[in-house]
């Protein structure tokens, strides 16, 4: 399945000879077996959609989101190791408030993405510290209109349309690559997007998700904001109808 | 105010006002130290980009090097953000300086431009280092006397050649009663399409009453 190091992979700082960096690879395992996240970028807005996988029926509901927010027009959905995440979150808010007490404007979501991928790639330089083991998806919306990018744990940064992280992300953006994402809005992409985690879902292997959705939008005000209850809901029941299109529901 | 050794001031009358599609800025010439004119011919309006300039009054060393600062911040956000920044960008640069630093300096300024989202936008950023945006700004040892007429003769919605000859007439008042401003009159008209430079000379200033 994997190739293995061996003796190349023990720091970040050590190339092997095929010039490939282990640990970095290694970080992107821990990216790679974590729940879906998906960022839709709609003629409209922006929606981000994570299947957040709950290991016990103990935690209580709606803790530990992988959703976040970082100014008022940027949202985050993270993958990987959540603490990385939470923390590469900590460092955008205070690269968006630097920026705002700068120049006082919102930060640009390219300006975001390209400090945030600087800070993640100097932690793949040196054999003392780590590389992050989470990726980001960030959706914005700017004077320039709804924008969505994804930093790896290597510090690669790219604009997307539409975006998959996480074990489901091969069957995700294939779903994704079927939407016509020029026309969608965002309250039909809020429901894809449900659907696109339901079907990604792994009823064996992962027992209980819950579905965080955002969006950035004008009915949200151009703000990140947890999508309202009722469209959540909506969203989900779509997802459930087209999963098992034979039921009947009443 | 006690200037050091050898410093040379502003003493000055600068002046901008808004419009709609652009500013108009204007300046006097003069650059004192103590009685003795260093410059009778000084260009007090400075580009920190394309389309912001500012004007500058107060320590002449002080403003140069505050404006060169803000010149260099204004041409690596344009290269690295891909597109000009706004008036009010570089007004926040200018007061984050003029603020961070107050004790050392002596820099009223104004700073003035177009920009493709808001038009025409006016900040004055005066010796503490607050920022106020105005639909016009005066400043300068010279502006003192010219209060009651900028306010009299402000209209909204002046055209363009209306500004100039509002910045004009002020401007030409401030030199006859401040003794630290005088020479000639600099204009400048920044708009979508570029800088207009307009140059006054001492003999063809309007004439007002002189007694």
């Amino acid at each position: 399945m994997t190739s293995i190091g061996t003796g190349y992979d023990l720091a970040s700082s050590t190339y092997s000879p095929d010039g490939r960096i282990f640990q970095v690879e290694y970080a992107n395992k821990a990216v790679e077996n974590s729940g879906t996240a998906i960022g839709l970028r709609c003629k409209d807005g922006i929606v981000l959609a994570i299947e957040k996988l709950v290991p016990s029926k103990l935690l209580v509901p709606g803790g530990n989101k992988r959703t976040q927010t970082v100014d008022y027009h940027v949202g985050v959905a993270t993958a990987g190791l959540l603490a990385d995440g939470r923390h590469l979150v900590g460092r955008a808010r205070e690269e968006a408030a630097h920026w705002r007490s700068t120049y006082k404007e919102p930060i640009a979501g390219k300006q975001l993405a390209d400090r945030l991928s600087s800070y993640v790639q100097a932690y793949t330089l040196y054999s003392s510290v780590r590389p992050f083991g989470s990726a980001v998806i960030l959706g914005t919306f700017d004077h320039t209109g709804p924008a969505l990018y994804m930093i790896d744990p290597a510090g690669n940064f790219f604009g997307y349309r539409g975006i998959a992280i996480g074990k489901g992300k091969q069957l995700a953006k294939t779903e994704i690559e079927k939407l016509k994402l020029d026309e969608l809005s965002v309250r039909d992409a809020v429901r894809e997007a449900a659907r696109i985690l339901h079907v990604v879902h792994d009823e064996a292997k992962d027992k209980d998700f819950e579905l965080e959705l955002s969006w950035i939008c004008e009915a949200s005000k151009n703000r990140h904001v947890m999508v309202p209850a009722d469209i959540a809901a909506d969203a989900e029941q779509f997802a459930q109808q087209a999963l098992n299109p034979d039921e009947m529901e009443d | 105010m006690s200037l050091k050794p050898g410093e040379v001031n502003l003493g000055t009358t600068i002046m901008a006002v808004e419009f709609n599609g652009g500013v108009v800025i204007g300046a006097d010439s003069r650059t004192t130290t103590g009685s003795y004119i260093a410059n009778r011919v000084t260009d007090k309006l400075t580009m920190v980009h394309d389309r912001v300039y500012c004007c500058r009054s107060g320590s002449a060393a002080d403003t140069q090097a505050v404006a060169d600062i803000v010149h260099y911040y204004c041409q690596m956000y344009s290269t690295q953000h891909g597109e000009a920044p706004a008036v009010k960008v570089a007004a926040a640069m200018f007061q984050e300086l003029c603020y961070q630093n107050k004790d050392n300096l002596m820099a009223g300024i104004i700073v003035a431009g177009w920009d493709k989202h808001k038009g025409g936008s006016v900040y004055s950023i005066p010796l503490g280092g607050s920022l106020h945006k105005q639909p016009f700004a005066i400043g300068g040892s010279g502006s003192s006397y010219i209060y009651g007429y900028c306010d009299a003769a402000y209209r909204h919605n002046m055209t363009a050649e209306e500004c100039v000859a509002f910045t004009k007439n002020a401007i030409a008042l401030a030199m006859s009663r401040d003794g630290s401003s005088g020479g000639c009159i600099r204009l400048a008209v920044i708009t979508e399409a570029g800088v207009e430079r307009i140059f006054v000379p001492g003999n063809e200033l309007p004439t007002f009453f002189e007694g």
